[in-house]
């Protein structure tokens, strides 16, 4: 058995830019790439990927990476395929950037369409940029598949079926659909593998396919925004720390306790 | 299209502490645009719960009743909220983004084709246009974002848990009680929940508890926790972690706190080794108070502290932790 698994992958700024690096554009309502500090494939989506190798592993699957956007670093993109995944293919079109949630469903949706035969959509939990937790869902119904999110386990049976354990706060659900489904995957899945030097060399090798917003059928009316960005700005946070200083860091401590109490909180 | 659909959760005891706080936050909305307010209380059974709504500021309670609908299954949920979505057609839904609002929510604005604003931690109406203005901590909560919806459509809003206050509940508030008949079956549930298994940690529950302890990468290993542990043990509170921690299989998931872990609201916050990022600062911003013990003296952690120590926490814990212990002893 070999199924097809499409993973979808976000390019985004890197979430650890350091707060002193993180700049917003408030008149075009942006966040300013860092400079020195190139994007990074949505860390969840890496989670997804590892998901998707993991069932390479497993049951045998053929892994295609699909994003949709504009700016694509390709040493960044490419970092799936020297995972281990078999094709990157890239939505690359200045129409399909800065998408809402909606529109960026509809896209991916009809990608997935467009390569045709596929058996699971993985997807990150939410990228890390907008937070938002919601194209996964869309593209789950405009395809009509079953959709499972935040998976921290995802077993493929015999039948076809997948069981999905997916992750509470206080626990996990056990989760069953048939194939083919759309599943997010968080976390709690487990840390994305490392690039091997081998994997890192065939990814260089590998050239993606490139798709515009044409190749799949979308105009810039049908990708028209449904939520509108009214402002975009960095919150001031007003707490002033006092800082607990002593004569060494044991004295530090010893004193910090002291205070707490003096303040009532312990 | 108009009024204010609320889509309200059932526990065991009674309404969803979510379902309060939609309630709270529609009656505000309600104030500047003379909605009514419509709770739907999806269960097997709504009994003494559509009362409790009634108090809690709702105008209509409609009770959709269906065996189906006893277990959190997200495909019912969803089947059932839609259908009463496209009965009462709304021109606000809330909802509240838990296990189960975060999915219905999303998924029945695919199919109505409306926008949605997520993870909301304010609404208000704008009074030139008379539609919904929502701001959403966006970038894991370094940039703020607010949002309006585009054309005159159905707005679906979700909001953040624990980001509104419930209303006290008034018993002389009246309201309309009505039976919402839903056409469901077994084929709706295309993705079935089959098991729940919960991993509780012991003693206080995160969420709950008004110390917290937290500990983040800068511990560099698991052994710290167990003076953690203790520490908050001594304080009567609980255990957390920085997701860092977590995914480095320092301690388990379930003491995750963040943007996708845990979201908690103590008294007093106490972190050590923890740079307060802002995934994990979305989690704890609530925090009355909290405290850094940190090596790095620009660490973010420092901008939202009360307090903090800047310096080696293998030197300031044992210190720290033992006048606390002769604090409480004395």
């Amino acid at each position: 058995m070999s199924i097809n698994i499409v993973v979808c992958a976000k390019q985004v700024v890197d979430p650890e830019t350091p707060a002193s690096a993180f700049r917003i554009d408030s008149d075009a309502k942006r966040v300013l790439p860092a400079a020195g500090i190139p994007p990074v494939v949505n860390g969840f989506d890496e989670n997804a990927v590892e998901a998707a190798l993991q069932l390479k592993e497993t049951v045998g699957a053929s892994v295609t990476v699909l994003s949709v956007g504009s700016g694509f670093v390709m040493d960044v993109m490419k970092k799936p395929l020297s995972m281990g995944a078999d094709q990157l293919v890239l939505v690359d079109d200045p129409l399909v950037a800065d998408l809402d949630s909606f529109a960026t469903a509809r896209a991916l949706a009809e990608s997935v369409k467009k390569l045709g035969e596929f058996d699971l959509v993985l997807c990150g939990r939410q990228a890390s940029d907008w937070d938002n937790a919601m194209a996964p869902l869309g593209v789950a119904e405009m395809l009509g598949i079953p959709c499972v999110t935040l998976a921290q386990k995802i077993e493929v049976e015999d039948d076809g079926g997948i069981v999905v354990q997916r992750a509470l706060t206080d626990g996990y659900e056990v989760v069953r659909a048939t194939l083919p489904a759309l599943v997010t995957v968080s976390n709690e899945l487990g840390e994305p593998r490392y690039p091997t030097l081998r994997g890192i060399m065939t990814a260089g090798r590998k050239r993606p396919t490139v798709w515009s917003a044409s190749d799949i059928g979308l105009r810039a009316s049908d990708l028209a925004p449904k939520l509108l960005l009214e402002d975009l700005f960095v919150p001031v946070s007003d707490r002033q720390c006092e800082l607990i200083g002593g004569e060494d860091d044991a004295d530090a401590g010893r004193n910090l306790a002291l205070r707490l109490r003096e303040a009532r909180l312990i | 299209m108009s009024g204010i659909l609320v889509f309200g959760e059932m526990n065991p005891d009674g309404l969803g502490g979510v379902t309060g706080e939609l309630l709270a936050l529609a009656r505000s909305l309600a104030a500047d645009t003379g909605d009514e307010v419509t709770v739907a209380l999806q269960s097997d059974s709504v009994g003494s719960e559509a009362e409790e709504a009634v108090a809690l500021g709702a105008d209509i309670v409609l009770k959709v009743e269906s065996e189906i609908l006893a277990e959190p299954q997200i495909d019912a949920h969803l089947a059932a909220f839609e259908q009463v979505c496209r009965a009462v057609d709304p021109g606000v839904a809330l909802l509240g983004r838990t296990p189960l609002g975060r999915d219905v929510g999303p998924r029945l604005a695919f199919r109505i084709g409306a926008a949605v604003a997520q993870d909301c931690v304010e609404v208000s109406v704008n009074p030139d246009t008379g539609r919904i203005l929502a701001t959403r901590p966006v970038y894991g909560g370094s940039a703020i974002s607010r949002v309006s919806f585009s054309g005159d459509g159905a707005q679906v809003v979700i909001v953040r848990p624990k980001t509104f206050e419930p209303l006290d509940p008034d018993a002389s508030r009246s309201g309309d009680v009505r039976d919402f008949p839903v056409t469901l079956d077994e084929s709706a549930i295309r993705a079935r929940l089959v098991d729940t298994v919960t991993q509780q940690a012991e003693g206080v529950r995160l969420e709950d508890a008004s110390i917290v302890v937290s500990g983040g990468r800068g511990l560099g290993g698991p052994e710290p926790f167990q003076q953690l542990q203790s520490l908050s043990h001594l304080l009567g509170g609980a255990l957390g972690a920085s997701r860092a921690a977590c995914d480095a299989g320092w301690i388990d998931h379930s003491h995750q706190v963040g943007l996708t872990g845990k979201t908690i609201t103590p008294d007093l916050y106490i972190t050590i080794g923890i740079s307060g990022a802002s995934q994990h600062m979305a989690g704890c911003s609530a925090s009355k108070n909290i405290v850094a013990i940190n090596r790095d003296e620009d660490a973010n952690i420092f901008k939202s502290a009360t307090f903090g120590v800047v310096g080696d926490w293998n030197r300031v814990l044992p210190s720290f932790i033992e006048t606390v212990r002769e604090l409480r002893d004395g």
